[in-house]
């Protein structure tokens, strides 16, 4: 079954990835190792997992504005996720797109989805990004 | 919505050089956070000088090559290095060099190297209603709430950005009806000699910020004579636990006159009677591990005001420390120890001054680990995940203490 979802645009791009729905909100900076690409805080539910190319679905942001520089270090080496997706407008993650985008790194999409409409996009599930905020699942 | 931007900043922002890359960056996060118009700002404290990654070296040197120049007075945060004392740092020669291009790349750009954390302190204070723009969270909670000055939580890059326009995107705390408290914290319930102690205020931030978050609040019932040092320590936990930009102090801080002012003579939305025992369950949060063990001690974050060296030589006393024991400080306090003859005694007495930077953002603390004592509500919040070591959180006396016997000891008689 197809779901379709409608982010509002904080970034706009197109994007298709499997999804990592993290079970916590996270700092990039002390959380994300920008070495290896991987979530590096022992106490965070998704401990190891891998950004590169996902869908990242993220509950909520806490912590450092230092986040924006480890999100574009995760895009200078290709090791960040296809996508975000927030629950609240964010300034820092989005400011690292922005820098990137200027810096001829890229960009990713980056779009808010409250929390309760997260709930339909589930761990590892397959899904396209549009440039109008659409997610479709499946 | 776009930013509107004047027909001056359009014609910055149409041009090719790192100015023009600035006021785009400027337009574009101006719309992203909701901002109608960019407004002017005097002064900058720049946080993007701490090396993280090769990315961030490339940007400030592609912002040299630009020509960019701050157009206000900057000061710059901590870097990645101790540049007084260069083999304290122990990083590998590729993050040696690329720390090094970093913090040079934001001298070139005319911001002054005072790599402090406690910027405030080092003779940049911008006066009550003045709008500023600056990064790390400490120098953010602190410029705000106790110097009355309006900035929001800038942080990397757009901190430079601000700077070399001269600019920032007019939403949030720039705004008066942003400013106002909406939670009232009463401490009526607490000792007097508690919240005359300066172990009490780093504790009270870090309960403030985890509890309250985002939102703004005014602690009422402080003693009048709340030092500044005390304020510092207080927002520097309150800005680590939470996203902390702005507290009120009432009958302390310059927008709370009294707690009514700070609400804006409207009821609060929430009222919160702080008691012992939301206290206590806050400082047992600072500690990570319980026992005697004890292998290192950590003080100066935010970085150590001369005042806080006078209380920690009348603490050593004359004598020497036992374990490795670091203060974290400006050169702005460095040059004045030693024009005071002060350094000396300390260095003799086993104390290793760090200036420039600090123990959790740069590989300083000796071997793998162990555990740490410190003062500072920051360093206990940040040293487990940056550190590797575990933490115990403590007076300055008890630092102190517990260093000379090599075993911890913590005066409990405040917090029974």
């Amino acid at each position: 079954m197809t779901v379709l979802l409608q982010g509002t645009v904080q970034v706009e791009g197109d994007a298709r990835g499997r999804v990592l729905k993290l079970g916590k909100p996270i700092s990039f900076w002390g959380g994300v190792d920008p070495v290896s690409g991987r979530i590096s805080d022992p106490r965070h539910p998704n401990h190891q997992a891998e950004l590169k190319g996902r869908v990242l679905v993220l509950p909520g942001m806490i912590g450092s504005s230092s986040s924006s520089y480890i999100l574009l270090e995760l895009m200078a080496k290709r090791l960040a996720p296809a996508a975000l997706v927030v629950a609240e407008p964010d300034a820092i993650l989005g400011l690292g797109v922005v820098i990137a985008r200027e810096m001829n790194y890229g960009s990713i999409p980056v779009l808010v989805l409250p929390r309760p409409q997260q709930d339909d996009l589930e761990d590892g599930a397959e899904v396209t990004i549009g440039r109008d905020g659409s997610i479709r699942v499946g | 919505m776009p930013v509107r931007l004047t027909d001056q900043e359009r014609a910055i922002a149409a041009g090719s050089d790192a100015a023009a890359m600035a006021m785009r960056i400027l337009a574009e996060m101006g719309a992203m956070l909701g901002a109608e118009r960019l407004i002017p700002v005097t002064s900058s404290h720049i946080d993007g000088g701490l090396y993280h990654g090769d990315s961030g070296v490339h940007f400030a040197e592609r912002l040299v090559e630009g020509g960019a120049r701050v157009a206000i007075p900057a000061t710059m945060n901590v870097g990645g290095l101790d540049l007084l004392k260069p083999d304290i740092v122990k990083a590998d020669p590729h993050r040696h060099e690329m720390a090094l291009r970093l913090m040079k790349a934001y001298e070139a750009m005319g911001c002054w190297p005072t790599w402090t954390c406690s910027p405030y302190q080092a003779g940049h204070r911008p006066k009550f209603g003045e709008q500023v723009a600056w990064g790390e969270s400490n120098a953010v909670a602190f410029c705000n709430s106790v110097l009355g000055a309006r900035t929001n939580r800038y942080g990397d890059f757009l901190d430079i950005c601000c700077a070399i326009a001269g600019r920032a995107p007019d939403y949030g705390l720039h705004r008066a009806e942003n400013r106002r408290a909406t939670v009232l914290i009463d401490t009526s319930a607490l000792s007097h000699a508690l919240k005359a102690s300066d172990v009490f205020y780093p504790v009270l931030g870090a309960w403030y910020g985890a509890e309250i978050g985002s939102a703004i609040g005014v602690i009422d019932g402080l003693p009048a004579f709340v030092t500044e040092d005390q304020l510092k320590a207080l927002g520097a936990a309150a800005a680590s636990s939470g996203a902390v930009g702005l507290f009120h102090v009432a009958g302390v801080t310059p927008e709370a006159p009294t707690a009514a002012a700070a609400l804006g003579h409207q009821p609060p939305e929430r009222i919160i009677r702080l008691t012992p025992d939301m206290l206590r369950g806050a400082r047992d949060r600072l500690s990570t591990v319980k026992g005697e063990r004890i292998d290192a001690v950590a003080l100066g974050s935010p970085h150590f005001s001369l005042e806080e060296f006078e209380a920690l030589e009348d603490l050593i006393d004359g004598r020497h420390v036992n374990l490795p024991f670091f203060v974290c400080t400006g050169r702005h306090v460095v040059a004045e120890l030693e024009r005071r003859r002060r350094l000396k005694p300390l260095e003799q007495a086993g104390v290793t001054v760090v200036a420039d930077t600090c123990v959790v953002v740069a590989p300083i603390l000796p071997g793998k680990g162990g555990v740490l004592m410190t003062n500072s509500g920051k360093f206990a919040h940040y040293t487990p995940a940056n550190t590797g070591y575990e933490v115990i959180y403590g007076s300055l006396a008890d630092c102190v203490n517990s260093a000379m016997t090599g075993r911890v000891t913590r005066d409990e008689s405040l917090w029974s």
